[in-house]
């Protein structure tokens, strides 16, 4: 019930956000509540597939970049019509991707994620016709549930109709994710993670479950990718760079892959500590690898395993 | 091609391939300075590929202190913290490359030339690529003698295939994984500042090269010395190739390479059964 508290306090206190805080900080909200859709997405690979993948900005990049294109070549201007090309171009090409990844595991899947990630930026960066290049793309305001919101001053659009946007989908994401792993489905997916032989012999095809979560996990990234666009009215490639895919596979960490909210907790601290440690130093790279160096070998359950009750937090398989 | 350095430990040392890509850069940059810091103090030009050896070798060294304080504890992990460890290396690497070096490519200037250049079969090639090629050439055998011929070398391969058996005929781990890393990472710096003259130190340099190192090891098969070989000759002439035809292609190309080879032989060209 504690559990069901905390979570009914965070969503009203996100709802509220905007009347009590500045619109600094409403504003940094928006690229948290992408990528803690991104996360929840990672994380059934991650924390649930026991797969580490070092590529999903690919389908960060291949969602940012489905708005821009269909905002800047083409008519269309609806926020719902873009996410749905997101999550089935995201889909398309997760499962291109996965059917060759899935084979493999641990370091290879990492790496040949890692391959996969770094052949689409490649892509971004040379066909620059299509992607403009290195300039990245601009981001023409979507237009909201029908409403065409152009005239409004953009903190105010960012603040208001596109938070609460961003939050519903957010919302949604997080209950289609909660019932995806408390499914039949998610406890097959787990044990193909714990005894993939066990799980083989039991007549799951281990493969194929690990295709399935790859697919979710891409479509979310795309999902998640497609709402980052907007915020800055601009998109280019380092999104789709491998930097960005470490980056979210910490995130998950930090936050602690074996909890739910793990992730989307740890997106939140992520975002929300580079912004303060950015404002002091230029080199937060340096602070934040020291601080993933210190959570991986001290702390693998993140800050869900340190601070929420203590779960079975199963971290080392050897 | 004077890459092969580099693409030899990434096949060495996959589980910390992440990691040789900050190291190449750092052995770059340290290679830069090095020379630098060589010719200001009136140093003779022809000699620069000494201090620029000597820096990548040194610097390579990190790797004790990295293994000793880092590395050695998540040995029991998943590989993928493993993984996850390297990195947080290279996102500090990365910056403390900045904060030393600054965020400009930095390049030994002419120095490239020094040694003039040579005439092979109607093309001009400099004579520092043929230095490099043969340096590598002399690394890789050096390599493989380690590997296949020494005590050493066998001790390696024991314990790759079984460590609880080479644990109890009485090899000691710590000592083995530190030194078999500080090779990988000399190896990675070393490579990283033979190729300075050539090109210029960049931040980017590291991961395209792991990347490819990663598409030339998948091409000829994990563990195998004569698939990386064919591996890398397969990605040096498609780049060379698509180059001259379609620029855009260049890189794109191989990963296309790697797609197919994974489609038709998930094993590699040369890879035997894992």
């Amino acid at each position: 019930m504690r559990g069901r508290a905390v979570l009914a306090a965070v969503a009203l206190a996100a709802l509220g956000l905007p009347w009590v805080t500045p619109a600094y900080h409403v504003l940094l909200m928006l690229p948290f509540m992408a990528y803690a859709v991104v996360l929840l997405g990672l994380n059934l690979l991650f924390g649930h597939a026991g797969l580490v993948s070092f590529g999903h900005a690919l389908f960060i990049g291949i969602g940012a970049y489905t708005g821009a294109f269909l905002t800047t070549h083409t008519p269309v201007r609806s926020l719902e019509v873009i996410l749905v090309g997101a999550a089935v171009l995201g889909a398309a090409a997760a499962a291109l991707v996965g059917a060759l990844c899935v084979r493999y595991v641990k370091i290879y899947f990492g790496m040949l994620t890692l391959a996969f990630g770094m052949l689409f930026y490649t892509f971004l960066l040379k066909f620059y016709r299509l992607t403009g290049g290195d300039e990245g793309m601009r981001v023409l305001r979507p237009s909201l549930l029908g409403l065409s919101l152009d005239a409004m001053p953009k903190t105010q659009y960012l603040a208001g109709p596109y938070y609460y946007y961003s939050l519903a989908v957010l919302a949604l994401a997080t209950l289609v994710m909660w019932r995806i792993v408390h499914s039949p489905f998610g406890l097959c997916l787990r044990t193909t993670r714990d005894n993939p032989a066990k799980a083989e012999a039991l007549g799951l095809g281990v493969t194929r479950y690990r295709w399935y979560a790859f697919v979710i996990s891409g479509v979310y990234a795309a999902v998640g990718g497609a709402l980052l666009g907007p915020p800055t009215g601009n998109v280019d490639p380092t999104l789709a760079y491998w930097t960005q895919s470490g980056n979210i596979v910490f995130m998950t960490l930090l936050g602690g892959f074996a909890s739910f909210f793990g992730p989307v907790l740890g997106a939140f601290v992520f975002i929300f500590l580079q912004d303060t440690v950015m404002s002091v130093v230029v080199y937060w790279r340096l602070i934040f690898g020291a601080l993933l160096a210190v959570i991986v070998i001290f702390a693998p359950g993140g800050l869900m395993g340190l601070f929420g009750r203590n779960r079975a937090v199963e971290v080392s398989r050897t | 091609m004077s890459f092969k350095a580099a693409r030899l430990v990434a096949e060495a040392l996959l589980d910390a391939s992440l990691l040789v890509a900050g190291q190449v850069e750092l052995g770059a940059y340290t290679g830069v300075s090095a020379v630098t810091a060589f010719t200001s103090a009136g140093g003779p030009p022809a000699l620069f590929i000494v201090p620029l050896a000597v820096a990548g070798l040194l610097v390579g060294l990190v790797g004790i202190v990295v293994e000793r304080g880092l590395l050695r504890f998540v040995y029991d992990r998943d590989e993928s913290f493993q993984l996850l460890l390297t990195f947080a290396l290279v996102l500090m690497m990365e910056d403390v490359i900045r904060m030393t070096w600054g965020t400009a490519p930095r390049s030994t200037g002419g120095l490239y030339l020094v040694y003039g250049q040579a005439r092979l079969l109607d093309a001009t090639v400099p004579v520092y690529n043929l230095i490099v090629i043969a340096a590598s050439l002399l690394i890789a055998l050096a390599i493989g003698w380690l590997l296949t011929r020494t005590a050493f070398g066998r001790i390696i391969r024991a314990s790759a295939d079984n460590r609880e058996m080479a644990e109890a005929l009485g090899v000691d781990m710590g000592r083995l994984y530190v030194r078999v890393f500080t090779l990988g990472t000399v190896l990675g710096t070393l490579g990283g500042a033979l190729v300075i003259p050539s090109t210029a130190a960049m931040s980017e340099m590291g991961i395209e090269l792991i990347v490819e190192a990663f598409a030339v090891v998948v091409i000829g098969g994990l563990g195998s010395m004569r698939g990386a070989f064919v591996g890398a000759l397969v990605v040096g002439v498609l780049r060379a190739l698509a180059i001259a035809v379609y620029p855009e292609l260049e890189m794109l190309v191989i990963y296309l390479i790697v797609i197919v080879v994974l489609l038709l032989r998930p094993r590699g060209l040369f890879g035997s059964a894992a």
